[in-house]
């Protein structure tokens, strides 16, 4: 169907609006990161490199930087692993309590982050005595493991059983039925789930307030602590800068990832 | 002897008895139908036999073993899923060598086993397509290669030709009867299509309400069949009960005549004879189809070869007065 011409000039002058909304704000702050003035007035006055150096030797960020890639590893890998015993315990199996179970598993998602992070914080206080770099992971594991849940649930059910009943039926047994057959079939929604379980946890600041121990920055945390100090803005801004370009990646990868597989 | 051997089988989902009490022996080499409608339990017994479903009650023999509570994969049994269930992330060979693989066969050993297979069921030169490249025919007889190159004791197919259309489907059960020959491995095939169940098999389990209602030869289903139930839903039957019965044929009783057996117009040559009004007229081709409102009270389906150029004109005999007959031995007294 086509559009007539004054349509078309109005829904592309939308969608220009709505994506300048979007992406002006972030070219401002990459070119901003480059910018000679302290106080980044507009336009530009110079170009400098000097704000990238500084950041690359501030101790305070790679320290976050570290933190935070650490945390989030390892709170996906830990809802990787549970999230999909648990999807695939939900989908495969019947038992008491199914249906309870999967609520129960999906709520923490929908809980307030603050209300998570006091009661763990509570938790973690009265009965480990001290906040570490581990209550951070756990913190951020109780809505990981959510997200690679949803993914992969959905995935079972998409599947449906015959497939892993044609596996078994040729001799395979369960460990190799999922070795050959189901884990290959789940491997998007694994992806997927885990690029989105870590995109959480990176950018997280609330449960993480409550859950990291004195001096156990994550990058959000450290940069909303520097955020107004005059003498810090500039190198905040090439870490935002930077988690920009850093981000790209991922997303251009996991549109490739399904794009390939539409086409197919 | 007996491959299979199903004593007192029963299966219960919730309240309702899928499979309530099935003895059933299976002959080695016979190529067996489970015939049924949906519901009839038939696919329950199947899944039973590959594993899928554990009996609330009864016993499982394959060559003489009880293999009732074995998991799928120590079962000397392969199955052809309704939906074929090829694996979609493996190429056309990968689906066949599965088994072969998984039981652990040399790579070259298997390799040789599945290109053969795939040459058994005409597909040679299709060992690289992915499923979704294959069209459906296709698909089933990689299903089926996929199940037959582990030559187990008994291949069970759940409605396999289901999805294809007419003609395919007419064709593939020509194929898969001369497959069954030249492997000599056990069918057990379920179907919903009297049909299909008539054209393959050696001997047919007719179900209905989780029972076996009648095993026989396709013949003797047809022209005997054990009950009301076989009898209508094995090919189209004619049945004369209750007072009609007493009037047309002097006792009492529930008889079935099929259309077939039925002459149209032919004056009194017959034993049995009927007047009545043709009421429809369906030209089918190579036959035509009356239902006949019988002044006796009942109507009787005839089915007509159209051997004659007259049977252009039988539109023009709707509503037309006439007389039907048939032989004594045409009638089959049903339980």
């Amino acid at each position: 169907m086509r559009l007539s011409l004054p349509a078309r000039v109005f829904l592309w002058t939308i969608m220009g609006f709505g994506f300048a909304f979007i992406y002006v704000p972030l070219t401002l702050v990459v070119i901003n990161s480059f910018n000679k003035n302290t106080s980044f007035a507009w336009p530009p006055t110079g170009f400098t490199t000097s704000w990238w150096s500084k950041a690359v030797s501030n101790e305070g960020v790679r320290d976050a930087i570290t933190r935070s890639f650490t945390v989030a590893l390892a709170a996906t890998a830990i809802a990787l692993v549970l999230g999909t015993l648990a999807a695939a315990a939900i989908a495969r199996y019947k038992f008491f309590g199914r249906e309870a179970i999967s609520l129960l598993f999906v709520l923490p998602i929908a809980l307030p982050g603050i209300v998570t992070g006091i009661a763990l914080n509570n938790v973690f206080t009265n009965f480990l005595g001290e906040l570490t770099i581990f209550t951070i992971i756990v913190g951020h594991a109780t809505f990981c493991i959510v997200v690679v849940f949803n993914n992969v649930a959905a995935r079972y059910r998409r599947l449906g059983i015959t497939l892993e009943e044609a596996s078994m039926d040729l001799g395979a047994n369960r460990f190799t039925t999922f070795r050959l057959v189901t884990f290959p079939l789940l491997r998007n929604a694994l992806v997927a789930g885990g690029l989105l379980a870590f995109g959480l946890s990176f950018d997280e600041i609330i449960v993480t307030t409550f859950t990291a121990g004195a001096g156990q920055n994550t990058l959000p945390i450290w940069i909303f602590q520097n955020l107004f100090r005059p003498n810090q803005a500039p190198i905040v801004n090439v870490v935002a800068a930077a988690l920009i370009l850093f981000s790209i990646l991922p997303i251009y990868l996991s549109q490739r990832l399904t794009q390939e597989k539409s086409t197919k | 002897m007996a491959i299979i051997e199903i004593r007192n089988l029963a299966k219960s989902f919730g309240a309702v008895k899928a499979v309530d009490g099935v003895d059933l022996d299976i002959q080695a080499g016979e190529f067996l139908t489970l015939l049924g409608p949906s519901g009839s339990g038939k696919t329950t017994v199947l899944r039973m036999i590959a594993g899928f479903e554990t009996p609330d009650a009864g016993s499982i023999n394959l060559n003489g073993v009880d293999i009732t509570y074995l998991p799928p994969y120590e079962r000397d049994v392969n199955t052809v899923f309704q939906d074929y269930a090829l694996f979609p992330h493996m190429d056309v060979i990968s689906n066949i060598e599965y088994g072969l693989k998984v039981k652990k066969i040399g790579k070259s050993e298997r390799r040789e086993k599945a290109i053969e297979a795939l040459r058994q069921v005409q597909l040679a030169g299709y060992e690289n397509r992915k499923p979704s490249q294959l069209s459906g025919g296709q698909r089933q007889r990689v299903a089926l290669a996929r199940a037959l190159v582990n030559r187990p004791s008994v291949l069970l197919l759940d409605e396999p030709l289901g999805a294809l259309d007419l003609k395919l489907r007419q064709q593939m059960q020509i194929e898969l009867k001369e497959l069954q020959r030249e492997v000599g491995i056990t069918f057990i095939f379920v179907t919903h299509d009297q049909e299909e169940a008539l054209t393959m098999s050696d001997r047919i389990a007719v179900f209905d309400k989780g029972r076996i209602q009648q095993l026989d030869k396709p013949a003797k289903i047809y022209e005997m069949p054990s009950n009301e139930f076989v009898a209508g839903f094995v090919g189209i039957s004619n049945l004369i009960s209750g007072n009609v019965a007493e009037k047309l044929l002097g006792k009492p009783g529930t008889f079935i005549v099929r259309p077939e057996k039925i002459e149209l117009g032919a004056a009194k040559k017959n034993e049995r004879n009927a007047d009545g009004v043709i009421k429809e007229v369906e030209y089918l081709g190579p036959s035509t189809r009356f239902l006949v409102e019988l002044d006796a009270g009942v109507t009787l389906m005839v089915l007509r070869q159209n051997t004659s150029e007259s049977s252009i004109d039988v539109e023009a005999m709707r509503n037309s007065r006439t007389s039907l007959s048939w032989d004594i031995g045409s009638e089959y007294q049903v339980k």
